[in-house]
């Protein structure tokens, strides 16, 4: 385990996860449900229902707009109050589902089981995989379904699951691991029965050594191979994990499916395995409710359109007053500033952070100490990009790999002059996005 | 003594190399993009859709675009570039950029407090900023920093203001705002303005401005016909045929108001 290779860069932080012993809570039933119609990347769900209709737990509320996206399915039984819009994590509006509960919380008729999945055609479990609207669940979003989809001139020879979980502070896969852990190594071998893959890899770091053993204890005899990584930030991150796992290098503006390997998160692994093994469409997850203003962290089994409030209420509330609510973890979350966003597909966590835990910097020139670059995982200069960007030379930045960054937050983290890196790379990012979409259009004209 | 002479003629050399360089190499000016240029007003800022003032004077001598593209050029150095060129004189009319928002501190909610990166792109990132209305102008200055002729103040109350003696109608504030706030309108007929920008229901834009058009639809009952056009809850002036100034009165949020 000592020979395994690290990847460049990154740092380590203090992990603070206190909820790592907190079982799994279920989130008992919300009298309304806000279900956004997008919750991942890609175009949003076209709604197939209306205002009035009754719907069951499990039933289709919005079908997949386009090739890119997942369809989205009603978290309880009730009736649609109105079709509408509300507040999501990054603070756009998105289009959205209101569900009234009636309190009885009917089960649809679940989609078709596969009993032997084993026997069932890579094709049926990948049109289940889209129709049960699963996707990554780290946080990005991606519909597993078109990840599941590579390009006809690759071959994907390894599947890693990605139980790393280096966002300090979360722990919904490390619980998830621990209680599901069946579920997820199902989910592992229908993945790889799809892409007709042999070698299974999970990956777990290593400040998790219950879940890393019972993985391994239930693993044998499967064929999936469990891995202990060492412990550094970003180790979760798709092309800094493929690298350690596998050795290979993704090219830079390339895919993990052009070095042979695909990854997914434990928890979609685990949605998968539902989805065929019980025919249940993803409408839950499981979410780290936590930080030190919260009265009782813990993990939170919640359906998709729980408010974020009734998930902190059930924490037990607040202790003392936050200055700042934050979607996701500390390094990649999204600072939010209302509760009443509705937890999603992708909510791996809710993190608070009392005053004196938030710092506050005023950004000075660049020291040129270069320890951005040393800390980039992906071997860019965030210093020189940034003050780059700050002139606004967005193509220069481009040329020099901006869309490679991965908005880990490393540089921002070890940058002695407070300078608010990774924000600029975003920035860039969006513009480079903008323009490419501006010149797409005007192409089409 | 050796060395001197070595320098002298190598430095006679060179200079013999690049005499005949120019002499037989050399690309001749265009006498008409020299004169063009020099009607040329130099603010280099992109207004013309070409990279420069140079390149615009370029295009012009070689019939790539017609004069008059150019927001600043006075009206006589256009028609002097139309007597060179030898084509009619065809301007186009000026325009004037205008931040369609009322909501600065004073009347648009906070609902959050940014203190990342000064940008309004930046800010839009990040929960999508810090007023209540997701419409109306951040506040941040990204258009002032775009604009090459500082026509943008930055109101210490957080909304963008275009000091029309300085605008030029180039648009690069257009460009930049990431929000969509500036429109660009034809300068003659900018004499009143909705300063609003969200399609929202009343009821939800009163809740985040007090100064958002509600859609009470007066003023477009008020005006002439076909001079304020209502675009579901927002009104919105027909610059082709324009209200007459008294038309402010009428309006219970002073959303609409005189130029300014
Ligand atoms: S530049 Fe991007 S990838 Fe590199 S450290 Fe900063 S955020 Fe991470
Ligand atoms: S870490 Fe900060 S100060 Fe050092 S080179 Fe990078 S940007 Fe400059
Ligand atoms: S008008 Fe647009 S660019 Fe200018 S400050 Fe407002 S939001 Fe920013
Ligand atoms: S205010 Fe806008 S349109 Fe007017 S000169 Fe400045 S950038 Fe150009």
């Amino acid at each position: 385990m000592n020979k395994q290779i690290k990847f460049y860069g990154g740092v380590k932080l203090d992990e603070g996860k206190m909820t790592s012993n907190e079982p799994i809570i279920s989130a008992p039933l919300e009298p309304l449900y806000t279900v956004p119609l997008q919750q991942h990347i890609g175009a949003p769900a076209k709604a197939v229902v209306q205002k009035g209709d009754k719907v069951l737990r499990g039933q289709l509320l919005g079908e997949a707009g386009s090739f890119v996206s997942a369809p989205v399915h009603s978290p309880t039984s009730g009736t649609v109050r109105e079709l509408s819009s509300c507040l999501g994590p990054a603070g756009a509006q998105l289009p959205a589902v209101v569900i009234e509960s009636d309190g009885e919380d009917t089960a649809a008729e679940p989609l078709p089981i596969f009993a032997n999945w084993q026997e069932a055609s890579p094709d049926e479990l990948k049109a289940r995989v889209a129709e049960a609207g699963i996707v990554g669940m780290g946080g990005a979003a991606f519909p597993t379904a078109v990840k599941l989809s590579p390009p006809p001139n690759v071959t994907i020879d390894t599947v890693i699951l990605n139980g790393v979980e280096c966002e300090p502070c979360l722990t919904a896969d490390h619980r998830l691991m621990l209680e599901h852990t069946e579920t997820i190594i199902t989910g592992a071998r229908i993945i790889a029965r799809i892409l007709g893959v042999k070698q299974i890899i999970i990956a777990i770091e290593m400040n998790k050594p219950d879940a890393l053993e019972m993985m391994t204890k239930k693993a044998e005899g499967t064929g999936v191979e469990v891995v202990g990584l060492r412990v550094l930030y970003p180790q979760g991150a798709e092309k800094q994990l493929i690298y350690t796992v596998t050795g290979r290098k993704v090219p830079s503006g390339k895919l993990p499916a052009h070095v042979g390997c695909l990854v997914t998160n434990v928890s979609s692994a685990a949605a998968i395995a539902d989805a065929v093994c019980l025919g249940k469409p993803l409408y839950e997850r499981i979410t780290t409710v936590t930080g030190t203003p919260v009265a009782k962290p813990g993990n939170i089994l919640c359906r998709v359109g729980t408010p974020y409030s009734s998930a902190l209420a059930l924490c037990g509330g607040v202790k003392e007053d936050p200055l700042k609510i934050i979607s996701g973890g500390p390094m990649m979350g999204m600072s939010v500033y209302s509760l009443d966003i509705p937890i999603i597909k992708g909510t791996s966590g809710i993190l608070l952070l009392a005053a004196d835990e938030v710092s506050q910097y005023t950004p000075n020139a660049c020291l040129r100490c270069g320890r951005c670059n040393d800390a980039c995982p992906m071997e860019m200069i965030p210093g020189i990009l940034s003050s780059t960007i700050e002139f606004h030379h967005f193509s220069l930045a481009e040329r020099w790999h901006v869309m490679d960054c991965i908005e880990c937050g490393c540089c921002s983290y070890v940058c002695p002059a407070g300078r608010p890196l990774v924000q600029h790379m975003r920035r860039a990012k969006a513009v480079a996005n903008a323009t490419r979409r501006a010149a797409e259009a005007a192409s089409k004209k | 003594m050796i060395d001197i002479v070595m320098m002298t003629g190598t430095g006679v050399l060179l200079g013999l190399a690049i005499g005949l360089v120019v002499r037989y190499f050399g690309v001749p000016v265009n006498p008409l993009v020299e004169s063009l240029n020099e009607l040329m007003p130099g603010a280099n800022c992109g207004g013309c859709g070409l990279a420069g003032c140079s390149d615009y004077a370029n295009a012009m001598a070689t019939g790539r675009a017609k004069p008059g593209l150019c927001p600043v050029m006075s009206a006589e150095a256009v028609a002097k570039c139309c007597e060179l060129l030898g084509v009619e004189s065809d301007t186009t009319e000026p325009k004037i950029a205008v931040v369609c928002c009322s909501g600065d501190d004073d009347h648009a909610a906070k609902q959050a407090f940014y203190n990342g990166v000064n940008d309004c792109l930046n800010a839009m990132l990040v929960a999508g900023g810090s007023k209540g209305c997701t419409y109306g102008c951040l506040g941040l200055g990204s258009c002032a920093r775009a604009c090459p002729f500082g026509a943008i103040e930055m109101l210490p109350n957080h909304l963008a203001k275009i000091h029309a003696d300085l605008c030029t109608g180039c648009g690069k504030c257009y460009m930049a705002c990431p929000r969509n706030v500036i429109k660009l309108v034809p300068r003659s007929a900018a004499k009143v303005h909705v300063y609003c920008n969200s399609p929202k229901k009343a009821p939800i834009k009163r809740t985040v401005c007090k100064a958002a058009c509600i859609g009470c639809r007066k003023c477009a009952k008020t005006a002439g016909e076909g001079q304020i056009i209502m675009n579901g809850y927002l009104a919105s002036i027909n610059y082709d045929n324009p209200p007459a100034e008294g038309i402010v009165e009428v309006c219970p949020t002073k959303c609409l108001r005189k130029a300014d």
